[in-house]
């Protein structure tokens, strides 16, 4: 039962997110097709760092980078002049991938408070070095040539479509994940989170279960990436700044780690009250730092915990 | 190579680095005893810069703001433990992460309230702002010099304190076991807050003393911190001494790699490609050192004992 009532959450959450360009428009508010876009698009990085934190247990504090990483993909070929969508996207993915892929070898050697500090100092490597590169911007950044384009099928420059492109991504990777952590793989994976020791006892390599997972998450919030940079229509270094990171890291809490979700509603919820506080005050962090710290200290089960059937795995 | 550019660029090196440990010594403290990863060690940072230099322009003297300053981040710090931190000891990681992001926030929002987004301009009285003549033809700015005294005077202080006084040995008792510590009747509570007040305070020090040289504006203990961080993974968390060692290499080498790698690059390639990935290379060096430190030691060069 609890898993058809999960289910059930699930679409019911993507058919409102479906509702919000019918709706949007004749209210005449286009803004709300703006900020739902950008809630899914986080809502793909906080699935992907939920995919490592939440189900495998890496406290990783530098997902933003594979958000940047993404970015710099599209605006650097887009900079060259290619805009097909295929390439970028393909090139987003590769790229994204080849750096998790480095930046997790070598941290998950390590683990606790150290895999936290070398994440996040890796991170701010990648953020120095778009700050460097003077041809793409360097610390100003630079404005996307031109929207990503696929070829005969879809402008990324036209709203309701992109709007629709991401929602469908982001059901395609609610999937994914979703087949992933119940795969033997997702298993072995949770395994590793609750103890490492006992895995490797009954004959696994945490290590290269975890490193997968780490690459397959940087591939995925690189797909965000490529799609924040549409939104944005600017590259700047600022993709990949530490607090990025710590507010995806917290829309996985918020919403509720290790549930399928929680990313979602933890998006939604933490970008709509960003928008809230901002229409209130200019010093809307002053309200927003306390919450969070009362959010982790007396809510830790998250919004997912609320809904029917939304109780994480155990 | 010049061998004066060099001496004054070592020296530079030198004076960043006891400043990274100034941070780290906290930082690495509170870590080692209390199990608490503080991302806020940057607020405490910002928070004795910006007192500093307020209270330099109230008072008028630079010799009363300094301890003044030091004595409102240790106020600061106290407070923060008691109203916040305290409740995470027992907490996870994750958790004290997240919280402490949300300290930040409110800090940075909380000075950009008080005193403005914009940089400061900060003053330092007439007798630290000249120059010194270390040896004849060697000159070096004062200022600089007397950072680096003040931070090798506060190593060797804290070596004291944490090794030779009863202070130190209840330090280092409740970092091996807390339980015990407090079975014997001490006040571990008591103890926590005073420590992280020092650490703190130990911050704000850094933070007065970086005002004068690079900017004192909301955020700016964050980049530091950051730093501190490749520091103490360097000298390995929860070791003092490896918090020194790691602050010495990561000050050098960022310094000497932001002065020296640029013209070494042109004499290997083109001037015009060393022009273009000098810089670049130079942001990233102490990074790619700490990888290259973890890919052969993983817990630190100075790991603690027991």
């Amino acid at each position: 039962m609890r898993s058809s009532a999960r289910t059930v959450t699930i679409f019911v959450v993507l058919a409102a997110l479906a509702a919000v360009p019918p709706v949007a428009a004749l209210l005449g508010q286009p803004f709300y097709l703006d900020l739902f876009r950008r809630i899914m698009i986080f809502a793909i990085a906080a699935l992907s760092l939920n995919l490592i934190l939440g189900y495998g247990g890496m406290v990783s504090f530098g997902h933003a980078a594979y958000l940047g990483i993404g970015g710099y993909a599209v605006g650097i070929l887009a900079h060259h002049g290619i805009h097909d969508g295929f390439v970028q996207f393909g090139a987003a993915i590769v790229a994204s991938a080849a750096v998790a892929l480095v930046i997790g070898a070598i941290s998950i050697r390590t683990s606790g408070v150290y895999f936290i500090m070398i994440t996040l100092a890796f991170t701010q490597m990648l953020f120095y070095l778009g700050i460097s590169l003077d041809e793409y911007g360097g610390d100003d950044g630079m404005r996307l040539a031109a929207h990503t384009r696929f070829a005969g099928l879809l402008d990324l420059r036209d709203p309701t479509p992109f709007y629709y492109f991401v929602l469908v991504i982001l059901a395609g990777l609610l999937y994914l994940v979703h087949r992933l952590v119940g795969s033997r793989f997702g298993i072995v994976l949770r395994a590793t989170k609750s103890n490492e020791a006992r895995t490797r006892a009954i004959g696994f390599s945490p290590y290269l279960y975890k490193l997968a997972a780490f690459v397959i998450a940087g591939a995925m919030c690189g797909v965000a990436g490529a799609l924040f940079v549409n939104q944005t229509a600017y590259l700047t270094p600022a993709f990949m700044s530490w607090t990025r990171s710590g507010e995806i890291m917290f829309m996985v809490i918020l919403g509720g780690m290790a549930t399928l979700i929680g990313p979602v509603l933890g998006a939604a919820a933490l970008l709509l009250l960003e928008d809230l506080l901002q229409s209130w005050t200019e010093h809307w962090q002053i309200i927003l730092g306390p919450v969070l710290v009362l959010v982790v200290l007396f809510a830790k089960r998250g919004l997912a915990g609320l809904l029917p059937g939304g109780r994480r795995h155990e | 190579m010049n061998l004066v550019l060099f001496l004054e660029q070592a020296l530079n090196g030198l004076q960043l680095g006891v400043m990274l440990f100034l941070m780290a010594a906290g930082l690495t403290l509170v870590f080692g005893i209390m199990n608490l990863v503080n991302l806020a060690h940057g607020s405490l940072y910002m928070v004795g810069a910006y007192l500093s230099v307020a209270l330099f322009k109230l008072t008028g003297s630079y010799l009363l703001a300094v301890p003044l300053a030091l004595v409102g981040t240790l106020a600061v710090g106290m407070i923060v433990e008691l109203v916040a931190l305290r409740t995470l000891y027992e907490r996870d990681h994750l958790d004290q992460v997240l919280a402490t992001f949300g300290l930040i926030l409110f800090f940075n929002e909380l000075v950009a309230i008080l005193w403005g987004r914009a940089a400061l301009y900060t003053t330092l009285p007439e007798w630290l702002s000249g120059q010194l003549e270390l040896f004849a033809g060697v000159r070096y700015p004062t200022y600089r010099a007397a950072i680096i005294a003040v931070g090798l005077a506060v190593a060797v202080l804290l070596w004291y304190v944490v090794t030779r006084t009863r202070l130190g040995m209840l330090i280092r008792a409740g970092a091996s076991n807390r339980t015990m510590v407090a079975a014997l009747g001490i006040n571990i509570r008591l103890l926590y807050t005073v420590v992280f007040g020092f650490g703190a305070a130990l911050a704000g020090l850094a933070g007065l003393m970086a005002g004068p040289i690079y900017t004192v504006q909301p955020g700016m203990g964050e980049d530091v911190l950051i730093e501190v961080f490749v520091v103490i993974v360097i000298g390995g968390i929860g070791s003092i001494r490896g918090a020194l060692a790691g602050a010495l290499i990561v000050g050098m080498v960022d310094t000497l790699g932001r002065a020296f790698l640029k013209p070494a690059l042109a004499t290997i390639v083109s001037p015009t490609a060393a022009e273009a990935a000098g810089p670049a290379l130079a942001s990233m060096l102490i990074y790619l050192l700490m990888a290259a430190v973890l890919a052969v030691r993983p817990a630190g060069l100075f790991p603690p004992r027991g």
